[in-house]
């Protein structure tokens, strides 16, 4: 049995590995859109406007009512019937994982913006910084130490949410080793590769959030 | 396009059902998280000889490990080693393992964001280390922990969505056997989203409010 099911892993390597590479290209395409839209609304929460908070506000408050699953399935079944538009599930997957990332990433950002001395916008605008001198040079990277340690974690969630992926019918990695269980029905092995295969992807993001966060707890 | 308002109307009695059914998984696997968590905590707290290391690991797994793969393999792998479970009760044993491991970090924080003061004062007018615990340390790392309780909670019962993978006749699961059975795709996801906000929105505000208002209850600083 245990060598059979090592023999089993090496024979099946190839197909979750095909399938651990979809899932890793959602993570992170999933990443990066959740980290642009997260920077661009922190800085837009930032600005002091109130109707751009207001519409800021409606679109956090969304992504938090409704649940990443729901999202999936609205977008995989709504944008063909409300706006004619068919992507592929692979798509809708990177979509609804950069929009809800994007949410919670704004959200660290903002926060980490907000807790910024008020001396130092000040100080950038009576120097006569513009808005992208001021953001750019003087108050992202000095929000950069608060923001990172959770945004790690936020990346973690993303990685293991990118498993949803499999429900709108997504070949990623759960797909693969359920086709794998299909034909030699060791569902104990290859699931329990599965957890280990996220778990070695996500348990480092989680222990280096941990050293940043408690290393920069006073910056 | 046509909207079916009277179909819409007919599938109300499932959806009240189907209601009830994700409360119900999430109050009984907030209910279940919240003892695993307790005993967790109290064993990472007074650092129990090797039981803390199990903890540990436990912890790691279950918070770095997708909720979905989790359920699978409870439901799917554990038949394979002679344990059978209804979806039902996969869904609550997986929301329990997911769950506990992340109140008991939150409960963990909660305890040492005490501050060393409040210990310190508490030994120095001579409070025993039952005392200390009683009246100093639990009182304090309660409220502390309240407000990120109540949002791990509002997490746990949005995840209950997940478990419709395996059939537990939810909201989510309601819906998709509705699209699959009427084709009423339109309808189902405009019931679906009412819902979500009816049922998660009230408590996303609400916990906004209580980290608002406990911001200002803490002690010593």
């Amino acid at each position: 049995m245990a060598s059979s099911g090592i023999e089993l892993l090496l024979v099946s390597l190839p197909q979750l590995a095909t399938g651990a590479w979809q899932t890793l290209a959602i993570s992170a395409l999933g990443i990066l859109f959740a980290t642009l839209g997260g920077v661009l609304y922190g800085v837009l929460a930032t600005l002091g406007n109130r109707w751009l908070n207001i519409l800021l506000q409606v679109y956090l408050e969304l992504f938090r009512a409704i649940p990443v699953l729901v999202w999936l399935y609205l977008v995989f079944f709504g944008l063909p019937i409300f706006f004619g538009l068919s992507i592929p599930s692979f798509w809708c997957a990177v979509l609804v994982l950069g929009l809800w990332g994007a949410s919670e990433v704004g959200e660290v950002v903002r926060g980490a913006l907000q807790s910024l001395p008020r001396g130092q916008r000040e100080a950038g605008l009576s120097i006569g910084l513009g808005g992208w001198q001021l953001y750019g040079y003087v108050l992202l990277p000095q929000a950069l130490k608060r923001m990172t340690p959770p945004t790690i974690n936020i990346y973690t969630r993303i990685i293991k949410t990118s498993s949803l992926a499999v429900l709108i019918g997504v070949v990623e990695v759960i797909k693969a080793g359920q086709q794998i269980i299909e034909r030699t029905y060791e569902s104990v092995l290859i699931y329990g590769a599965l957890l280990l295969f996220f778990f070695l992807v996500c348990y480092p993001l989680s222990a280096a959030s941990r050293v940043l966060e408690r290393r920069w707890a006073h910056a | 396009m046509s909207f079916d308002t009277a179909f819409m109307l007919s599938t109300l009695p499932a959806f009240f059902k189907a209601v009830g059914v994700t409360l119900q998984v999430g109050a009984i696997a907030i209910a279940t998280s919240l003892l695993v968590a307790l005993l967790n905590a109290t064993i990472l707290v007074l650092r129990t000889p090797y039981l803390w290391r199990l903890v540990k690991g436990y912890v790691e797994l279950a918070r770095n490990t997708p909720l979905l793969i989790q359920l699978f393999f409870v439901y799917f792998a554990l038949p394979s080693l002679g344990v059978k479970v209804s979806g039902f009760a996969a869904a609550i044993i997986t929301m329990t393992f997911m769950g506990g491991a992340y109140l008991t970090e939150v409960l963990r924080a909660g305890v040492e964001a005490v501050p060393r003061a409040q210990l310190e004062s508490g030994r120095s007018i001579g409070l025993s280390e039952g005392q200390l615990l009683r009246h100093v340390i639990l009182p304090q790392a309660g409220i502390l922990s309240l407000p990120a309780l109540f949002a791990n909670f509002i997490f746990l019962l949005k995840e209950t969505t997940v478990v419709s993978a395996v059939a537990v006749p939810e909201i989510l699961y309601t819906t998709k056997n509705y699209i699959a059975l009427y084709y009423k795709t339109y309808e189902m996801l405009a019931v679906l989203t009412l819902l979500c906000v009816l049922i998660f929105l009230p408590l996303s505000l609400l916990l906004r409010y209580l980290e608002r208002r406990l911001q200002h209850g803490q002690f010593g600083n």
